[in-house]
């Protein structure tokens, strides 16, 4: 079996390239991990679609307010310098370009940018909430995934066969096994595991990966 | 100028069959579950309202408020962004049955909508959902080289909303992430109702933080300890409650 990352070595990874001072809104369940890696000395405020900037990690058991909690109805705390919007005012931050990252879970995302991370078909409840927002207006959406479905299948693909969240807006992509920008309508490749081939790599990649330049080891902490 | 309502039935007795109601609250963050459970109440009694439409961010949680409102059968249509959570067995067994109707609206959207129906904006463009199947149907135009989405104002007959404080004006203030689309909601409605955990006299609330103005606001009623879904769901709380 090939080795590959962990979520929380993703998340770290991603975490690495949130620079001093960014606003963050994470997507909910995966992406949330992302916090727990933020670089010491480096400060990231978090914006949650649900009215708070600059939240914290969860109370402790038992400590809960229910009116303090994040878009994934999780209870949050508040750290000094956070403030309170409502949700009109909220998205005006996601849509209007004020975020610096975004960084958000996929199903599957396309060479052109095109991310299909809300709806695994007709079967079951539809339901959006704030996904397809999100992958407008922030100045980078980047996704962090397993590199394969748990079928195996490529999940970074030609063209995205789920219903799409949002054309062409993802800008980089941090899987178990790479990190991949997306330039021009194609990935291209900038890190990857030391012990893993370019032809190990594209076989589990339905779209071809282009090599301008160097490409970096991926190297994670144990965590 | 007198805002206040006698109790939570008057609060909520002008909600008639077939009506548009805008219920706040993002998940139980500042749902007005003490108006909801009136206006079951009201129903139990005496049969009225139903067919309502309801216009939320969610579909409810268990089987208290929301939920318990949809579980009731007043509901005919729901218009929200994310009709799941961590018990959504109300909504998602009638949604199957074909007995609800669901309008699916991202929630950006859904909060620009409810802001331009209060603002009396009647469409605007977005680049959420372009290209997307929520997008289907819809009107697209280009400005400076990338293309957006038309989308139309919402407004309601009625708003249910939550607040921390209000005045006898109707001036509001919220706890916390109780906000959410609450001040929304206020301004899109033709009636909004609020239930406050307490209510002042005009000039009790600092004009400095008032974050609703009363112009907004019609009725205000006192609740002083309203209950929160997650708490009552995690006592597996039914409303009503089984005799």
């Amino acid at each position: 079996m090939m080795a590959k990352l962990s979520n929380n070595q993703i998340a770290w990874r991603a975490a690495q390239d949130i620079h001093d001072s960014a606003y963050v809104n994470l997507g909910i369940g995966f992406p949330e991990k992302v916090a727990q890696y933020q670089p010491a000395g480096r400060e990231a405020i978090f914006h949650t679609e649900n009215g708070i900037l600059d939240f914290g990690p969860p109370p402790a058991k038992g400590e809960e307010d229910w009116d303090l909690i994040n878009a994934g109805k999780k209870a949050v705390t508040l750290r000094p310098g956070s403030a309170f919007f409502h949700h009109a005012d909220s998205f005006a931050m996601v849509r209007g370009g004020h975020l610096d990252v975004a960084i958000l879970g996929a199903y599957e995302v396309a060479e052109n940018g095109d991310l299909a991370n809300w709806s695994t078909g007709p079967k079951g409840v539809p339901a959006v909430g704030g996904a397809m927002d999100l992958v407008h207006g922030a100045k980078r959406v980047a996704v962090i995934t397993d590199h394969v479905t748990k079928d195996g299948k490529p999940k970074l693909v030609k063209r995205c066969t789920l219903p799409l969240t949002g054309v062409a807006c993802v800008t980089r992509v941090y899987t178990s096994l790479a990190v991949i920008d997306i330039e021009e309508g194609r990935f291209v490749l900038r890190e990857k595991l030391a012990g893993l081939s370019l032809a190990d790599l594209q076989a589990v990649t339905e779209a071809e990966l282009l090599v301008s330049g160097s490409v970096a080891d991926l190297t994670v902490p144990d965590l | 100028m007198d805002k206040t309502a006698a109790d939570l039935a008057t609060a909520v007795a002008g909600i008639e069959d077939g009506m548009t109601v805008m219920i706040g609250g993002f998940g139980g963050a500042g749902s007005p579950i003490e108006l909801i459970h009136a206006l079951i109440d009201r129903f139990l009694a005496t049969g009225k309202p139903s067919g309502l439409t309801v216009i939320n961010n969610n579909a409810g949680n268990g089987h208290v408020g929301l939920a318990a409102l949809i579980e009731a059968g007043m509901v005919r249509k729901l218009i929200c962004s994310f009709p799941r959570s961590a018990d959504p067995v109300v909504f998602t067994e009638l949604y199957q049955a074909g007995r609800i109707e669901l309008e699916l609206v991202p929630q950006g959207t859904l909060a620009e909508r409810i802001r331009a129906g209060g603002a009396g904006i009647p469409a605007f463009y977005t680049p959420t959902s372009f290209g997307t199947d929520l997008a289907k149907g819809k009107p697209v135009e280009e400005f400076e080289g990338r293309s957006y989405v038309r989308e139309r104002w919402l407004k309601a007959d009625v708003a249910l909303v939550k607040a921390e404080a209000a005045d006898t004006h109707g001036n509001l203030t919220y706890r916390a992430a109780a906000r959410n689309f609450n001040p929304l909601m206020c301004m899109a409605a033709a009636e909004t109702v609020v239930q406050a955990s307490r209510i002042v006299p005009a000039g009790g609330i600092d004009p400095e933080i008032v974050i609703t103005p009363g112009i907004f606001v019609q009725k205000v009623v006192a609740v002083p300890h309203p209950q929160q879904e997650e708490d009552l769901n995690l006592a597996n709380a039914i409303y009503p409650e089984v005799a």
